[in-house]
């Protein structure tokens, strides 16, 4: 039903129901807000969309008022911005003043809400809370003395991950954020899938940077600097570059890193083919010998750190495939060994990716060759993003280049894998090709792609029914997990993603403030689709050789060995 | 065995006085036994001692036990029981002594040691004058001689006990005493000759309001959620408290707990609720054993549990034992507890007689508000509407405290002046000491001067001048109580107890605390940044105070601000003089007094010089010494190692 | 570990609205709260620890460390404030070292500020275990504290 709402002399109309802020959004009215979050229930923990309702003793917060016919609104009288202004010098007067040294300069919300209030004065001061700054994790930095608790990570690692890590703890002015019992996050059970950094409006959570010292490696003489990069940071890079969302970087990227000083660039789209191939030939594997079915995705470091202590008695069914950043890093390590005179030491091997829990997959003991990790260094892609800024390359510049032979592969189907459901789709194509020696004639397989988190599909090969499923969010994965220890579940595959949308809404993306951005991602990895070389990749020339020359085929003995590998349950406090 | 027997005959006595309590047929036949259930008639001496949190701080353990010795001791055959409280806070322990055929006669402040004393007089017909308090006369018994009534003694006379008429008359953990005196009777009224809706209608009409907050209409409250439509509907009756300095939900309870089992009662069978809870503080250790009693007791006499004396109606009522955080006393904060979560208020709307506890439709009212309940549906609102004021019905009960000559739980029908509450009933300030203020409603209410005792006391009236009658608590303070100290005391303690969820209320009252324990500092420096950063502060306090009122997220934050703006208010000069003349009048502000050695009084015997922490003393043995300023910290120290009275302080 | 099992079987539905209660019990009985208890009670409740250490840490009566053999309560309501309580928790913590909510490394003595004992007629209240005092001066904290440590050697 439609009422009239009177908004700043002006009627307007209003769905009646709806809270004040949706019935002003489109309307040229913009409130600021803080700790609002698109998709979850309004807390009115910030204030700072206040508004003015004749009749009304009190502001009220347009986040969660419902709009009533009466309603005489007033959105920026003068005691509505005294208080919001009021509001933002309070959070400024416990904030450390360190805006020119900090990570979120100039992408802060804060920063930008003082900016916008036109505060140019500080009115109030006092002493600030004090804190401890938590380093212990590979990949995400806590520092809560720039926290505003707006309950944005609580939020979205409780609802969307249903991990938990993060809480308030204590009460009025020492309330703050931090794990259970206190712990720094490096020993609770945080995933580092960084989903808490996407939403902190300040540089209170972020990415713990290895920055420093790929520039020394690069810089290094003796050194052999090796890059890779993930199909999803390819297709988000733009973004934090100020150029259209969704825009296709590889090449670009490519003759950035070359610029920096790389002295490989690789495109890490061939390790996902070798991944599909693995994961492919794995699957076919227990399917035929109905050995732990079904058999759940590995790819995602912070999922299988999730199963790892919370699901440790379904870890048999983990793919063992490594992940594709680490496909890469070993086979990057063993064909640069090969191929040049270096020995182990002198290589350094970076992997750019869209998650801050690829920093702690890195640093897994599993993932070292001689007590050396396969890969030294990670970055995000809003790392990229700055190491690009820093070294003054202006990409709108610049040519695209290739990447450097041979894992210099771009389209492909491989790169579905960047988002949800893609896994399944790449995969059941050389799955079908394994089982029934034919291709598929409609390969693109709708019901694995678009927005939904949870996907499921059937396909009948060789008189099997073989089920499919794709589940992201963790938090959307409970059910099936409760089910699988009740032995009720008929799936064969299970991808999990623990970002919702996948990769290309990991926690290493560039920020965004609507759903609306990861579509674009979405649409860009499947545009990319028609256009490809190689829709099958069993059949890429590239992967053919390349088991020919070092592996063999798929998930053989070699293969195994190199692209395998193990888990075990972990004891933390869930 | 026998025992036994008459135990459950006694029981059902009074299930059945309690099913034929309109025709009172029961009543009549068996007059003598509830005789002496009331006590109207008592065949050994009585003897009953107040057992409450104050009284045992005021070491009733050892009185207890100190009668139980003396009636051993001397063979002596009575009864000894505890009783609630009158109400008197600084005259516990009570004892009480009833000897056949003669009025209740009780003394005050009765330490072990002086427990034989008065028996002895007692048990001899005579009344020790000094440890009496008075006597409750009535017609049935015989008074004693020059003992005075204890209703009209000055600090009972003026209020009126609508409420805690039986508070400190009967044992408060047996439901036979607590029937015989009325109880129960207005419940099954209720469940018996009126629908939810008729309740909630003499609610309505009764004028009550919600006494723990702003005054909302209770009637209006329940019909709300009367008419929300629901699987369940849950009634929550808020005995939180936990205000500083408010004592009388938790008196109450201790004193009389079967009366609010019957309030709720009452309250959920209006609201459509079969499922109530009470949520009490678990510190209110005595309250809560007292209330779990209570709970078994009635759930055994068949007035809780399902199809109460067959009227259909079901009810369960559950304790529920906060863990400590005043900001439960805000509805979605106490519904957030008690739904096992972190106490913070939620934005409304959706109210919670929409969307409450579990979602579905909750009514919350405090301890005192549905203690009203029953003296409606007994008296009806007509009857009720005769006692306060127009717009605010009905009695105010206050916990009185503070300097003030006599403290207690005090009932007085609202529109009272303030005068007669400080002076009449509490005695006025003692010490010949002036009254500065009087602090009305809590950390979040106001503080009122001398120029408002003539306010009457009612919602509208307290608001306007900036309090809030809200907790009850009534805590009057002398010229030696320093204005800013005291709203710094009560900003430091709602700066620890806000939920710390809204920005304004969580990072500004901590910034109005530091304002204030700015200006009552002594500077480092007076000339630095300090100065500026203390102008800077008070310049912006009022406007600071403004904005946590206006965009705070619950009644907490709103009215956190309460006590600044009216003292700023009211106390201007006294803010003026902390700030420009750097002077606290009431000395409580250490750090702002200076201090002077007269040199005609200082004997030079150097021990203020040994004690001062900063070297701040210079002199030699024998020589007056003298204090240099600018080393001086204002301790005191030295002021009070003086046996001289030598040092002066200004 | 026995002893919260036993608690937890007191609790046959699995309701967040127990979690309070349970809590309670089990500091009840071990005078404060372990990751243990955390986790056990995460456990039966299907509640992440997260949650628990969050709700405990909300409510001013729970605790994560175990209290001094002499548990002090200093009473900070109103009155006991106009009555100069303030003076006496300057004077505890200079006695003790330790701030409320804290206990002494030698594990003596506990301080806990309390917002209203409920005895305001006779304040400043102060209580040692079960045992309680009014109208306590400064002069007293020294004594009292002294007597609890005299007793102890």
């Amino acid at each position: 039903m439609q009422i009239d709402i009177e908004v700043n002399n002006q009627t307007l109309s209003a769905r009646k129901g709806e809270t004040i802020l949706e019935a002003l959004a489109g309307e040229g009215i913009q409130i600021p807000t803080l700790c609002r979050l698109e998709d979850f229930t309004p807390t009115g923990a910030c204030r700072l969309c206040v508004v003015e309702v004749e009749g009304r003793d009190h502001l009220v917060p347009a986040c969660s008022y419902p709009v009533e016919e009466w309603m005489k609104i007033r959105t920026h009288s003068p005691r509505v911005i005294e208080a919001r202004k009021m509001i933002v010098e309070l959070l400024l007067s416990n904030h450390p003043d360190d805006c020119l040294y900090c990570e979120r300069n100039g992408h802060c919300e804060l920063q930008r809400l003082a900016e916008e209030l036109n505060i140019r004065e500080r009115r109030l001061s006092g002493r600030k809370s004090r804190t401890n700054l938590d380093l212990s994790s590979p990949g995400i930095v806590y520092d809560p003395s720039k926290c505003v608790l707006c309950s944005r990570c609580v939020r979205i690692c409780e609802e969307n991950q249903q991990v938990s890590t993060l809480d308030f703890t204590g009460r009025g002015n020492t309330t703050a954020v931090s794990a259970a019992m206190g712990k720094d996050l490096n020993f609770s059970n945080c995933i580092q899938c960084g989903q808490c950094i996407m939403v902190c409006p300040t540089g209170a959570l972020h990415d713990k940077s290895y920055l420093d010292a790929i520039q020394q490696a690069v810089n290094r003489e003796d050194m052999t600097t090796v890059v890779h990069y993930a199909p999803s940071v390819a297709v988000s890079l733009a973004e934090e570059l100020g150029m259209k969302p969704g825009k296709d970087m590889s090449g670009l990227i490519n003759r950035a890193l070359k610029k920096i000083g790389f002295d490989k660039v690789y495109d890490g789209t061939f390790a996902s083919e070798i991944y599909v191939m693995e994961e492919a030939a794995e699957l076919a594997d227990r399917i035929d010998k109905g050995d732990a079915l079904p058999v759940i995705s590995s790819s995602c470091p912070a999922w299988v750190k999730e199963a790892e202590q919370k699901y440790p008695d379904l870890l048999p069914h983990l793919s063992t495939v490594k992940s594709p950043e680490q496909i890469a890093g070993s086979i990057i390590k063993r064909y640069c060994l090969e191929s040049s005179d270096r020995g182990q030491n002198d290589i350094f091997s970076v992997a750019i990716s869209p998650c801050p829990a690829k920093k702690f997959e890195a640093q897994r003991q599993e993932m070292t060759h001689q007590g050396i990790s396969d890969i030294d260094a990670v970055m995000t892609t809003r790392e990229l993003a700055r190491l690009i800024k820093l070294y003054g390359v202006d990409m709108h510049a610049i040519e695209p280049a290739a990447a450097d032979q041979p894992f210099n592969k771009d389209r492909s189907a491989a790169r579905l894998t960047a988002s949800l459901g893609g896994t399944n789709e790449a995969i059941l194509r050389t799955l079908y090709y394994k089982i029934t020696g034919k291709d598929l004639k409609n390969p693109r397989i709708s019901k694995m792609r678009g927005a939904r988190n949870t996907k499921y599909f059937s396909f009948q090969m060789e008189n099997q029914d073989l089920n499919f499923a794709a589940l992201s969010p963790l938090g959307d994965i409970r059910e099936l997990m409760e089910d699988m220890r009740n032995e009720q579940v008929t799936h064969h595959y299970v991808e999990v993603m623990a970002c919702k949308g996948g990769c290309i809404n990991g926690g290493g993306q560039p920020f965004h403030h609507s759903s609306q951005t990861v579509r674009s991602r979405m649409k860009a990895i499947h545009n990319q689709e028609d256009k490809m070389d190689t829709r099958f990749i069993h059949h890429s020339p590239e992967v053919k050789r390349f088991y020919s020359d070092y592996l063999d085929h798929p998930n053989g003995e070699e293969a195994r060995k190199l692209l395998h590998t193990r888990f075990s349950a972990r004891d933390v406090l869930l | 065995m026998v025992e036994q027997t008459t135990q459950q005959q006694l029981k059902d006595l009074l299930i059945a006085m309690l099913s034929d309590y309109s025709d009172r047929q029961v009543e009549s036949n068996n007059r003598e036994a509830i005789e002496r259930l009331r006590r109207d008639k008592v065949d050994q001496p009585v003897i009953s001692l107040t057992y409450t949190t104050a009284s045992m701080i005021a070491g009733a353990d050892l009185t207890y036990q100190a009668i139980l010795d003396y009636l051993e001791e001397r063979e002596i055959d009575a009864s000894l029981r505890l009783s609630g409280s009158l109400g008197l806070g600084n005259s516990e322990p009570l004892m009480e002594v009833q000897l056949p055929g003669k009025t209740r006669v009780t003394f005050s402040r009765v330490e072990p040691e002086k427990v034989s004393d008065i028996l002895d007089a007692v048990f001899n017909n005579f009344i020790p004058e000094e440890h009496v308090l008075g006597q409750h006369i009535n017609e049935l018994h015989e008074p004693w001689e020059h003992v005075p009534n204890i209703s009209e003694l000055p600090f009972f006379s003026i209020q009126k006990r609508l409420i805690l008429q039986n508070s400190g008359m009967i044992d408060p953990e047996s439901i036979a005493e607590y029937i015989v005196h009325g109880g129960y009777r207005n419940f099954l009224k209720a469940i018996r000759n009126y629908t939810p809706e008729e309740i909630c209608d003499l609610i309505e009409e009764s004028g009550l309001r919600g006494r723990g907050g702003e005054g909302y209409p209770t009637g209006r409250k329940w019909k709300n959620t009367l008419s929300s439509p629901a699987e369940q509907r849950y009634l929550v009756c808020n005995a939180g408290e936990s205000d500083p300095g408010a004592f009388m939900e938790r008196m109450i309870m201790e004193s009389n707990p079967h009366s609010l089992i019957e309030a709720v009662a009452i309250s959920a069978y209006a609201i459509g609720a079969e499922k109530a809870y009470i949520f009490i503080e678990g510190e209110y250790e005595v309250a809560v054993s007292r209330l779990k009693k209570a709970i078994a007791q009635a759930k055994e006499y068949g007035i809780l549990g399902h199809d109460i004396y067959e009227s259909g109606f079901n009810l369960n009522i559950q304790l529920h034992q906060g863990a400590g955080a005043y900001v439960c006393g805000e509805e979605t904060a106490l519904i957030a507890s008690l739904e096992g979560k972190r106490g913070m208020p939620r934005p409304k709307p959706p109210y919670p007689s929409r969307k409450g506890f579990m979602g579905q439709p909750t009514v919350v009212n405090n301890v005192e508000t549905l203690l009203n309940v029953p003296v409606i549906v007994d008296h009806g609102p007509g009857w009720y509407h005769q006692t306060g004021t127009e717009k605010s019905a009905g009695t105010k009960i206050f916990s009185l405290s503070g300097k003030i000559d006599r403290s207690g739980l005090v009932e007085i029908p609202m529109g009272m002046p303030l005068r007669e509450v400080v002076y009449k009933i509490g005695g006025g300030i003692p010490d010949n000491k002036e009254l500065k203020g009087i602090l009305v409603g809590g950390p979040a209410g106001g503080i009122l001067t001398y120029d408002h005792l003539d306010t009457r006391i009612d919602y509208e009236e307290i608001a306007e001048l900036g309090g809030a009658l809200g907790s009850g608590g009534l805590v009057v303070i002398d010229e030696e109580t320093c204005i800013l100290d005291t709203v710094k005391y009560y900003m430091h303690f709602l700066k620890q107890e806000s939920c710390g969820k809204c920005i304004p209320c969580r990072e500004g009252i901590r910034r109005m605390y530091e304002i204030l324990d700015n200006i009552t500092q002594k500077p480092g420096d007076e000339q630095g940044a300090s100065t500026l950063q203390r102008f800077k502060g008070v310049i912006n306090l009022e406007k600071l105070a403004h904005v946590i009122r206006d965009t705070s997220l619950c009644g907490l934050g709103r009215r956190a601000a309460n006590p600044i703006l009216s003292t700023i208010h009211w106390f201007r000069d006294e803010y003026e003089e902390h700030i420009f003349e750097r002077k606290c009048r009431a000395g409580v502000c250490q750090e702002l007094r200076t201090f002077y050695i007269d040199v005609d009084l200082c004997t030079g015997c150097t021990i203020c010089a040994q004690k001062c922490p900063t070297g701040a003393i210079v002199g030699s043995a024998k020589h007056a010494h003298f204090i240099v300023q600018e080393k001086c910290i204002g301790c005191g120290i030295c002021y009070e190692s003086c046996k001289f009275g030598a040092i002066i302080s200004k | 570990m026995d002893s919260i099992a036993k608690i937890l079987e007191r609790y046959p539905f699995v309701e967040r609205e127990n979690l309070i209660p349970i809590l309670q019990e089990i500091q009840q009985e071990q005078g404060y709260l372990t990751e243990e208890a955390v986790r056990e009670v995460g456990r039966y409740l299907n509640l992440p620890a997260s949650k628990i250490y969050s709700l405990a840490t909300f409510y001013n009566r729970f605790r994560f460390h175990p209290l001094g053999s002499y548990h002090i309560r200093l009473c900070r309501g109103t009155s006991c404030q106009v009555h100069q309580s303030g003076k006496l928790e300057k004077k505890i913590i200079g006695e003790l070292g330790i701030e409320d909510g804290q206990t002494t490394t030698d594990g003596l003595y506990s301080l806990e500020v309390v917002s209203c004992m409920g005895a305001c007629g006779m304040g400043p209240v102060m209580a040692v275990n079960n045992r309680y005092y009014t109208g306590v001066t400064e002069d007293q904290v020294e004594e009292i504290i002294a007597y609890y440590r005299e007793t102890e050697e």
